[in-house]
């Protein structure tokens, strides 16, 4: 919700990098990532370090972002079997490495998991007792959820408040699923912008899902509609991640970059911040859009979690508009960058 | 499933999907009126019930636990249903009557029995239709304490189960003046299925251990900052978490002791300086209990029904599926039974006393312990020896790491006779499929000792029961030496919530093939954060040490993280039958495998 400015603040003088690191740094788990700490807790026991951690705003490329991007062990390595009347042996320097135990491809040698049946297949054969059909359990039941990720009410330092929504619909399996996602802006009672998304999604790694589908930007000013292929996940240090790609009409392409983080203070205080980058390949002045990096924002909400599935917040919201953006911004009168306080409510089933 | 559950004017679904939902939706006014008329559930101690002849009939009835209200599915509107007692040799004759709106089963849990009779729908029969009448009939080849329970869908953890206790042909070697049933189960308040639902959409829903800034700031006041972020740094680099002890917690469970929550004070009564026989049995659908009875000491004289040298003990901790009878002999007039769940959130609680209306004092739950480096990576930590205290001790003895406890593994094919080794292969071999996105971990260096009595247990000051206590009297069942091995990985992804074997899913899985006859050894491997109970329908699993010394004779196998463990089995009933955790979730989301024995 970055194109417009609604209402244009100061944003006084904090910067939303830095302050996203100043906030990560407070809050323990996320502070190896904010400043590009390597994670190999190996390196306590005097291993190999493994590779550094991707920074929030620049998650790795599908595939290689899991932590193990290091081949598995040799299997000698993998071998030791540690009990108590274990001799004394050397630990091979590999082995203590955790990098290997997520992520990366199967070696060669890796086992069949179908090699014990010997030919026998499942619900079929020997021994089927008659008017005996073929078992289905869960694991290919699809199961639906709705989550209203952001419900608020926006106040601006100066200007109009309005209201904002952020939510998502999934159903499907485990590994593929449709996902609905929804967010836009409401401003004395019409919508003002909204941005809407229908995506194919599909599990690429443990943490990972590729996304595939169609955006479409709403509200005032023209609309315009896109293909988006993105990757969405859990990189390390929880950090939920988006990068999506946008090919939209006569040629103009984008992309998003999003993380946010979720910092339990108490079992139910919840800090939340949340950053987001937009760039774009052409001048769209129809919409206020430019050229390059055009807008980025940093958020910073406090939940209480009533339950799990219900919870209040307040926040405050920086927001920045860059380059030709900003100019366009400015032209209509506004500021390139705002300062805004947020109340609402999140709740998912 | 959620959706169709919030839309029952769609017809979808069966009545009691819909009443649950209802019942999850608006708590306990929202009970229609038919369901308030519903008759409550007799819990309890349970009618018992002897044999040859059996007549259970599966109905809706209401339950109230505490106040959480719902319909649950009964036997003979007992919940846990009647306790049936058989006599070993006896061919008995048990006629299951379903009035339910669903397919339902009954599986005779540990009973070893022709497959046809096993009770699994898919598998061994077509299920029991609504409206008819199955009839099992099958020969006691066993003694001891066993449980039933129904194996279809989501009812075994809407009240279908109860206790089978089979006498010894010869009279019972267990001295004992009182005999009493203690079944462990517990309630979802939710629908099960909408509980399940929720664990997709975020899988730490109720999960109320989170690591917290609040815990940070302590553990850095205790430790310095260093070590404390150093220990949070390892977890949130792996984006695992050091408090998923349980999928479930006391925020959607409740803790039952024979039928009973807490507040019901469940009591069973005995008389000064008598022996006290309980046959303890998890029935839960997903609670590992940690049961002691403080004051007493508890001689586990049985484990999954097969008699065992007497081991005394202060506590043991029992996971669905399991059994375990103690004898104690108590003096005072009143003790209390206390059942903390793994994930120390809630408990199931009971009296011992010498008359009604008796209360013990209630020990405090136990502190949360976090998994230790053991439990992610095996062989990486000498925590496995119970040498891990809290979170604490495991991050300041990271940097101290013992490393002579490893690295053994190429010395361990000592060959007993001719080709068949003695003791279980140590290499480690990952199937391929566990480098799918339903797998979040695999462990290379697993822990391969049995005296860890597990996370949450480790040096608590109390003697606790561990599998390497266990010694089935008489030995194993069959000489042989294994013929063959079959090296099984249990899998999952955390995150997604996903569950399986050698990171595939039932619905993609071939089955396990065991030639009839065979004496074959078993390795299971724990690539996972959690305890599965594996349990195996119709055969035995003769467990045995890392050396290859027989242990004990089990139908369900505690495999705790980062744990590799074998037994051998004797492939002596053809037929198809299954092979499972005994987490149900975990179960139904495809930590299930087919084995076929032909």
């Amino acid at each position: 919700m970055n194109k417009f400015e609604l209402n244009p603040p100061s944003v006084g003088g904090i910067r939303p990098l830095h302050a996203f690191a100043l906030l990560a740094l407070a809050f323990g788990s996320s502070v190896a990532a904010a400043q590009g700490m390597t994670h190999d807790h190996g390196a306590t026991h005097g291993a190999t370090p493994a590779a550094p951690t991707p920074s929030p705003a620049t998650p790795p490329a599908a595939g290689a972002h899991d932590h193990g991007a290091t081949h598995r062990a040799p299997p000698a390595a993998a071998a030791a079997s540690p009990s108590p009347q274990a001799p004394d042996a050397p630990v091979p320097q590999a082995a203590m490495d955790h990098g290997d135990m997520q992520g990366g491809s199967p070696p060669a040698d890796a086992r069949d998991p179908d090699a014990y049946a010997n030919g026998h297949e499942r619900g079929t054969g020997e021994h089927v007792p008659p008017g005996v059909t073929k078992l289905h359990l869960g694991d290919e039941h699809s199961f639906a959820s709705f989550k209203l990720n952001r419900l608020e009410r926006v106040f601006p330092r100066r200007g109009g408040n309005h209201t904002a929504y952020e939510g998502q619909l999934k159903f499907g399996g485990d590994f593929n699923h449709a996902v609905l996602k929804a967010e836009g802006e409401v401003a004395g009672g019409k919508l003002h912008e909204s941005r809407t998304e229908l995506l194919w999604g599909h599990a690429i790694a443990a943490y990972w899902d590729s996304q595939l589908g169609l955006r479409h930007d709403g509200g005032e000013g023209p609309s315009r509609t896109w293909l988006a292929f993105g990757v969405e996940g859990t990189a390390p240090y929880w950090i939920h991640t988006r990068v999506t790609a946008y090919l939209g009409q006569s040629g103009r392409t984008a992309l998003r970059l999003e993380a946010e983080y979720d910092a339990y203070l108490t079992q139910k205080l919840v800090l939340q911040p949340k950053t987001e980058w937009h760039f774009y390949s052409k001048n769209d002045p129809e919409q206020g859009i430019g050229k390059g990096l055009s807008s980025a924002s940093l958020g910073l909400r406090l939940r209480y979690e009533f339950t799990p599935q219900i919870s209040p917040y307040i926040g405050v919201e920086w927001q920045r508009s860059f380059g030709r953006t900003a100019d366009f911004m400015r032209d209509a009168g506004g500021r390139a960058s705002q300062t805004r306080w947020v109340a609402g409510l999140s709740f998912w089933f | 499933m959620l959706i169709p559950s919030l839309l029952p004017a769609a017809g979808l679904l069966p009545r009691r999907r819909f009443l649950q939902a209802m019942t999850a939706l608006g708590s306990t006014a929202a009970l229609p009126a038919w369901a308030q008329a519903l008759p409550a559930a007799r819990t309890g101690t349970p009618p018992e019930l002897r044999g040859p002849h059996f007549e259970l009939t599966m109905d809706y009835t209401s339950v109230d636990f505490d106040g959480r209200r719902g319909i649950a599915t009964t036997l003979n509107g007992s919940l846990p249903g009647p306790t049936l007692r058989m006599r070993e040799g006896e061919t008995v004759t048990i006629r299951v009557t379903n009035r339910l709106r669903e397919t339902a089963s009954i599986h005779w849990h540990g009973v070893i029995l022709p497959f046809q009779m096993d009770g699994v729908p898919g598998i061994s029969f077509a299920g029991i239709a609504p409206g008819e009448t199955f009839t099992y009939r099958f020969t006691l080849e066993q003694s001891g304490t066993y449980w039933y329970h129904s194996h279809s869908g989501m009812q075994e953890l809407t009240g279908i189960y109860g206790a089978l206790i089979v006498e010894p042909r010869g009279g019972e070697t267990i001295r004992a003046a009182r005999d009493q049933v203690v079944l462990l189960s517990d309630w979802t308040g939710d629908d099960p299925m909408r509980a399940l639902a929720k664990l997709k959409a975020e899988a730490h829903v109720y999960n109320q251990n989170n690591p917290t800034l609040v815990k940070l700031l302590r553990d850095a006041r205790q430790h310095g900052m260093k070590a404390a972020l150093a220990e949070r740094d390892m977890w949130n680099a792996m984006r695992m978490s050091p408090t998923d002890l349980a999928d479930l917690s006391s925020r959607v469970l409740s803790y039952l002791i024979n039928g009973q929550a807490s507040g019901a004070n469940w009591t069973a009564l005995f008389k000064p300086g008598e022996r006290v026989r309980l046959r303890c049995i998890n029935g839960a659908g997903n609670t590992f209990y940690d049961l002691r009875i403080p004051g007493l000491k508890l001689t586990v004289v049985q484990q999954d029904g097969q008699n065992v040298e007497p081991v005394t003990v202060d506590e043991f901790r029992i996971g669905p599926g399991q059994t375990c009878d103690v004898v104690v002999q108590p003096r005072e007039d009143a003790y209390t039974l206390f059942a903390q769940s793994m994930d120390r959130t809630g408990a199931a609680i009971g009296t011992l006393a010498v008359r009604e209306g008796l209360k013990a004092p209630v020990p405090v739950l136990d502190a949360v312990q976090w998994l230790s480096m053991a439990d992610m990576m095996g062989g990486m930590d000498h925590g496995a020896h119970g040498g891990e205290g809290d979170a604490s001790a495991a991050m300041m003895n990271h940097g101290s790491m013992d490393h002579s406890s490893m690295g053994h593994g190429a010395m361990n094919h000592g060959l007993a006779d001719g080709n068949r080794p003695a003791r279980a292969s140590a290499q480690v071999r990952h199937a391929r499929t566990e480098w799918g996105p339903g797998s979040d971990m695999r462990v290379d260096m697993p822990r391969a000792n049995l005296d860890d009595p597990g996370v949450g247990l480790r040096n608590n000051g109390r003697r606790v029961l561990t599998l390497a206590d266990l010694h089935t009297i008489g030995g194993p069942m069959d000489p042989r030496g294994a013929e063959r091995e079959i090296e099984l990985h249990l899998t999952g992804n955390m995150e997604r919530y996903t569950w399986s074997i050698d990171g595939q899913r039932f619905a993609d899985s071939k089955p396990v093939h065991f030639k009839y006859g065979e004496r074959l050894r078993v390795i299971l491997h724990n690539d996972t954060m959690m305890t599965h109970p594996m349990h195996l329908h119709g055969m035995w699993q003769e467990l045995e040490s890392p050396e290859g010394k027989f242990l004990a004779r089990l139908h369900t196998i505690p495999v705790q993280p980062a744990q590799r463990l074998s037994f051998l089995v004797t492939a002596d009933a053809l037929g198809r039958w299954v092979w499972h955790c005994h987490l149900m979730f975990h179960m139904d989301l495809g930590m299930f495998r087919e084995v076929v024995v032909s």
